[in-house]
């Protein structure tokens, strides 16, 4: 298995043809309390930089950007009565949304732990 | 992922200015952001935290950005009322009262707060428009009148049902903190430093707003903090706390665009000025008072968890009848919570509307304001 990142703070885990997306760490922590998560409907298909789900915090709205394309096979359901696990477990139970790859050539373009480490140490 | 509102249209176009306490806010853990021209402190632990700790025990806030004048010389009376619709003859020495800055045509260019000092007026205008006020006041004023903009003093704001418990340990003066009332102040001594107090605030809460010299801002800020009862708040619990409050909040629910009737600020336009007129917009709002408002600003109560925000439209069935000015989820309610203007046919309390937002419509019911009743402490009260 491994995790991709990207620019905006968004991240996938890989495993066999599926990827699960799911907002960083940095990202939940500058967002504060998150009050609602919107997630993307099942069985559509999305594009790779789409705004594809919305996280609500007490301050503003945020997009979520799908980090590839493909077709959306399952969505964290839990995150309807509990959407304060994103700001707890941005990187574990807190995913948002799992989809199947349409290009996976479509990773390479994205960053891998220690190049989005050290693209957040430089904000 | 990116923010789809700014948190903030008040960007100023130079660098942000710092405030007396930003070092105090960073040692303490403060996230810092801009907001009206200076960069302060937007949360500490978190907004729902420090919310939820407000409402039940005390917050302290740095209020300093917000501009604290002085008005003085011999007709800064008949001077002050040719600018608000306050009637400064019913102002009791030390009782702040709330006015509204007006501008010719009834539009609302600040909130503020009047309160009579012994030789002059002591007024605190919202951060983001103190500069605009200023230019206002001495264009309007004559050059008798003297304007001094007091920037070397800091004002913090200590707010929630323990506030008096903790202030009163701290506050010495001629009367006791506890003589004070809901919208009356006094001048104290906290550790030796001057301070003018009033009991009051924006947060729908007993509280006090207390304005010293900025010198000594960081020293009072850690004393207060020291008390059990009090945290630090940012301005992202500030707003959600007014909001509950049913409290306006200028630049996003007042605007030159709405009048004060408009607004639910009715009492703002005090009874002697509304039989003798004589004050800024004064045809269009006797108007609007006498024969009612186009449309109202209202409080509107959602269902579910996402949260209608400012400028999405407000329908009933395929009509558009308004536009949400504030919005967010109360962290004391646990439901989203939203003020909007409506046309005034739709505004009455129990009206079932709904909120377009990203393309889903959100089921919202008319509301009376606050959201979240008000605890101030008025005379007759217990101590």
């Amino acid at each position: 298995m491994s995790r991709y990142f990207t620019k905006d703070h968004e991240w996938i885990e890989i495993s066999g043809q599926v990827g699960t997306v799911g907002i960083t760490d940095y990202a939940q922590s500058q967002l504060g309390d998150i009050t609602f998560v919107e997630l993307p409907e099942l069985g559509s298909s999305i594009t790779k930089g789409a705004s594809v789900s919305v996280v609500d915090s007490v301050k503003a709205a945020s997009d979520v950007y799908t980090p590839v394309s493909g077709e959306v096979v399952e969505v964290n359901e839990a995150l309807g009565d509990a959407p304060e696990t994103v700001n707890s477990d941005a990187g574990g139970s807190g995913w948002l949304f799992k989809l199947t790859l349409s290009d996976p050539g479509e990773l390479d373009g994205l960053m891998d732990e220690a190049a989005y480490s050290a693209y957040v140490a430089e904000l | 992922m990116n923010e789809i509102e700014p948190e903030s249209d008040e960007a100023a176009e130079l660098a942000p200015m710092t405030l007396p306490l930003d070092g105090w806010h960073r040692a303490r853990g403060a996230r810092m952001v801009e907001f009206a021209g200076y960069m302060m402190p937007v949360q500490y632990e978190g907004i729902i935290a420090e919310h939820l700790w407000t409402r039940e025990h005390a917050g302290l806030f740095d209020v300093s950005h917000m501009g604290q004048l002085y008005l003085s010389g011999e007709t800064v009376e008949p001077s002050l009322e040719a600018v608000l619709p306050i009637d400064l003859s019913t102002l009791q020495r030390y009782a702040p009262r709330y006015s509204l800055l007006l501008d010719e045509d009834g539009g609302v260019l600040d909130d503020l707060m009047v309160t009579r000092w012994d030789s002059g007026f002591y007024l605190v205008v919202n951060g983001a428009t103190k500069w605009d006020d200023i230019a206002h006041l001495r264009e309007h004023l004559p050059d008798e009148v003297t304007l001094n903009h007091l920037e070397d003093s800091a004002l913090l704001a200590l707010q929630g049902p323990e506030a008096f418990a903790a202030l009163d340990r701290l506050a010495m003066g001629e009367t006791s903190l506890g003589e004070l009332t809901f919208m009356k102040g006094g001048t104290f001594k906290i550790d030796g430093v001057e301070a003018w107090i009033s009991r009051s605030g924006y947060t729908g809460e007993d509280g006090f707003e207390i304005s010293i010299p900025a010198d000594d801002a960081a020293r009072i800020a850690e004393l207060l903090c020291a008390q059990n009862e009090v945290k630090p708040i940012g301005l992202g619990a500030r707003d959600s706390l007014r909001l509950e409050a049913g409290l306006p909040l200028y630049g996003h629910d007042l605007s030159p665009e709405t009048t004060p009737i408009e607004a639910d600020l009715a009492f703002a336009i005090n009874k002697r000025r509304r039989a003798e007129g004589g004050f800024p917009g004064a045809e269009r709002i006797l108007a609007e008072l006498a024969s009612g408002p186009p449309r109202l600003r209202v409080g509107l109560a959602l269902e579910g968890r996402m949260a209608a925000r400012e400028h999405a439209v407000v329908m009933a069935g395929d009509e558009a009848i308004g536009m949400v000015t504030s919005g967010g989820f109360s962290p004391s309610l646990q439901h989203p919570i939203a003020m909007a203007y409506v046309d005034a046919a739709q505004a009455v309390p129990g009206t079932e509307l709904a909120i377009e937002m990203r393309g889903k419509m959100l089921p919202a019911r008319v509301v009376s304001l606050p959201f979240v009743p008000h605890r101030y402490h008025r005379k007759g009260d217990r101590p």
